[in-house]
């Protein structure tokens, strides 16, 4: 039974490295998509028996929303924005992938020393912590604003995992809950974008630094 | 009730969106404020007197009910957003009238529809009630990430490059910041999974001594950096100077007294479950380590600092690791921290009340520009300094009250280390202060060419004046059912049901 989890799992590392040295940026968008359907489906087959209904029309609903509707919005903001269509990292790419090994094996290590409640999900753990950890690089080495938006999602790809491996049950209206705060945030980030891309003809992150303690320039004389 | 509590400002919220009159929208916004106030106190009455919530349905209490910390925090909300409302009304019309220009980059923008900065507003306010209701540990998190979602559109009613920046950079490191804490939640549940506690309070109190400690502790961490990060300890604070100073005065006030408060209710929750779990200790330590370093931080830059409402900024970090301290130390510190919640809250939202009306007089948010204030707007200056007096912690201000309280638990803990910095830095502070609020408030006024005299809009200054009562109020004498509410809740922070 969970050769296909495990598979699904591998799959989602596989996805991190991926993102690491993908460029294009509708490649990225479309990585992101597939890893949130990936994510979605793992607790269809990582439970054992045949899972509840209940948990199938989480599923579907996640599925539609991370591998749907999410990437519309973003492919959207993307093509509204009229910006160069890679993803401009501030490090090289082989730098990514060293850092996102250096995650994996650090994950690994962080896994087998957590006390988990049950000891045969530990498998996920050290998938879901490098899957957070990819999230935080695209974040924090990529320069456009849609690339830091896709960096949230893949934290919160890697969180879902992560709550699936601890085996913790919400309830169905905070899990709702939780999934509409995700959904309106990057509703809510994607104007934000259009805005951006308006106001300062692209949507660089770097070009976003003037406010700051010491300001140079004009408003510092 | 409760339910109508929230309900209330969402159903105004929606309806503020689809209203077309400037005026109506603005009455709507006024008087929701008004009954929202009204139903909180009521609220609070009842609970004093009769010792019990009108929960209404016993299945909602699971997920919503008040406990006094909660009603403490609700109670500060509803007070603050009333005098809000007043403001807002004022300045929405103030802003109609004025188009909008930026003088110190000498740039023209627009504003946000009013339709939305009013709805937002509403619905935040429903947000931020959620937030100080819930019972569950997963509800919170949702209310928190969703004041961040609906706050935004708020900080970017000015539409021009910098609240821009400012708004983006407050909704990722936010957001991110949350995510984590939605981990911290997943190992609070992870903790609770042999004895069954689930994430509700209730639960997780009652069943906190057979919690699975490590995972206790590590839930712990992650939900204090996440809420930390909203709540703007150092140094995750990154977000909040640009935040204030760029977002319209009535939202920083709304930011600094109400938002960064409801950030602080997440980790005051999880630090209840962690004291009944016998880590009191753990806790108190990173609690204290934060809160010193946040106050170090604030002194070190409000030194230096150009811009007035960033130096209102700063001083939010700063209360906000005073807050941290007094909840670290524990036992008589707590109550302290209570009173400066409150205090706080009061004094910065009538301070960022005052800082709008400085604004809107001398179009500059430059401190080395604005000289002799008490000339050009002698009512705004002498709130203005009152309200230094009063965030500093001055007597009689109910933050020295609260200051001194926790000043006293840190020497009788004999941490002498840490009395001794903590007096050290908040003088740095208040010499940092001093130096700008005086030079503002007094000095020659140079009248640059084209300059109009200036008329006090009273509907932008009498919430000010209000809250600086309440707080001057509050530092000589606390009356015994505001004395029961503060020690109701910090039982509640030392982990009563």
């Amino acid at each position: 039974m969970h050769t296909f989890a495990e598979l699904i799992i591998v799959l989602v590392i596989l996805l991190d490295l991926a993102l690491a040295v993908t460029g294009a940026l509708s490649t990225c968008i479309r990585l992101v998509a597939l890893q949130g359907v990936v994510a979605g489906l793992l607790p269809l087959l990582a439970g054992a028996g045949a899972p509840h209904t209940r948990a199938v029309l989480f599923a579907v609903v996640i599925i539609t929303l991370k591998g749907a509707v999410f990437p519309r919005l973003l492919m959207r903001a993307r093509d509204k924005s009229g910006a160069r269509k890679d993803v401009e990292p501030l490090i090289s790419y082989p730098a990514s992938i060293l850092l996102c090994l250096g995650a994996f094996i650090a994950s690994s290590w962080l896994g087998s020393r957590l006390p988990l409640p049950q000891a045969e999900v530990a498998w996920i753990v050290p998938a879901s912590l490098a899957t957070i950890f990819t999230g935080f690089l695209l974040i924090t080495t990529r320069s456009k604003a849609i690339t830091q938006v896709l960096g949230y999602l893949v934290i919160e790809n890697g969180i879902y995992i992560f709550g699936l491996a601890l085996f913790v049950e919400q309830p169905m209206m905070v899990e709702l809950a939780i999934l509409l705060d995700v959904f309106v945030a990057v509703f809510v980030m994607g104007i934000a974008i259009f805005h951006i891309s308006r106001e300062f003809d692209h949507i660089d992150t770097a070009e976003l630094s003037e406010l700051n303690d010491w300001r140079r320039g004009e408003y510092g004389k | 009730m409760i339910l109508s509590l929230m309900v209330l400002p969402l159903a105004a919220g929606i309806m503020a969106f689809i209203i077309r009159s400037d005026p109506a929208r603005r009455t709507l916004l006024l008087w929701t404020a008004r009954a929202h106030f009204l139903l909180t106190a009521l609220i609070i009455y009842v609970y004093l007197h009769f010792g019990f919530v009108f929960s209404g349905e016993p299945a909602a209490a699971v997920w919503f009910d008040y406990d006094p910390l909660g009603l403490l925090f609700i109670g500060i909300t509803s007070l603050l957003f009333l005098g809000a409302s007043q403001y807002a009304v004022t300045y929405l019309a103030a802003e109609k009238r004025d188009p909008g220009e930026d003088a110190d980059d000498g740039f023209i923008f627009n504003n946000a529809p009013e339709a939305v900065f009013t709805g937002c507003l509403l619905l935040f306010l429903s947000a931020m009630t959620a937030v100080t209701a819930s019972r569950h540990m997963g509800l919170l998190w949702a209310s928190v990430e969703a004041t961040t979602l609906l706050s935004a559109p708020l900080i970017y009613f000015h539409r021009h490059k910098r609240s821009l920046e400012a708004t983006w950079k407050y909704l990722l490191i936010c957001s991110v910041g949350i995510a984590l804490a939605l981990m911290g939640n997943l190992f609070l549940g992870a903790a609770g999974l042999k004895t069954g506690a689930g994430l509700d309070l209730a639960g997780l109190l009652s069943n906190s001594g057979a919690l699975d400690k490590p995972l206790l502790k590590a839930a712990f961490l992650f939900l204090f950096v996440g809420y930390g990060t909203k709540m703007g300890l150092s140094p995750f604070h990154t977000w909040l100077p640009d935040a204030h100073s760029e977002a319209p005065a009535v939202v920083s006030a709304l930011l600094s007294g109400a938002l960064l408060n409801c950030a602080f209710l997440g980790i005051l929750r999880v630090n209840a479950v962690c004291s009944s779990a016998g880590l009191a200790d753990f806790t108190g330590g990173i609690l204290i380590l934060f809160g010193l370093f946040s106050i170090v931080t604030a002194a070190l830059f409000m030194l230096g600092q150009r811009d007035y409402k960033r130096l209102l900024a700063y001083s939010s970090i700063e209360h906000m690791g005073i807050l941290a301290l007094g909840i670290g130390l524990g036992g008589g510190a707590v109550f302290g921290a209570m009173l400066g919640a409150l205090s706080h809250s009061l004094t910065k939202a009538g301070l960022f009340f005052t800082s709008g009306v400085v604004l809107a007089a001398e179009k500059t948010k430059r401190i080395a520009d604005v000289r002799g204030l008490w000339r050009r707007a002698p009512r705004t200056a002498v709130l203005w300094l009152a309200g230094f007096f009063l965030i500093t912690g001055t007597p009689p201000s109910g933050i020295f009250l609260a200051k001194f309280i926790i000043l006293k638990e840190a020497v009788a803990l004999k941490h002498y280390w840490l009395a001794g910095s903590y007096l050290l830095f908040l003088a740095i502070l208040f010499a940092g202060m001093a130096s700008v609020f005086i030079s503002m408030t007094f000095g020659e006024h140079e009248a640059k060419p084209g300059e109009k005299p200036f008329a006090e809009p009273s509907g932008m200054l009498v919430p000010a004046a209000v809250f600086f009562a309440c707080v001057i109020f509050a530092g000589l004498y606390i009356p015994g059912w505001l004395a029961g509410l503060l020690q109701g809740a910090a039982a509640n922070i030392s982990g009563k049901l």
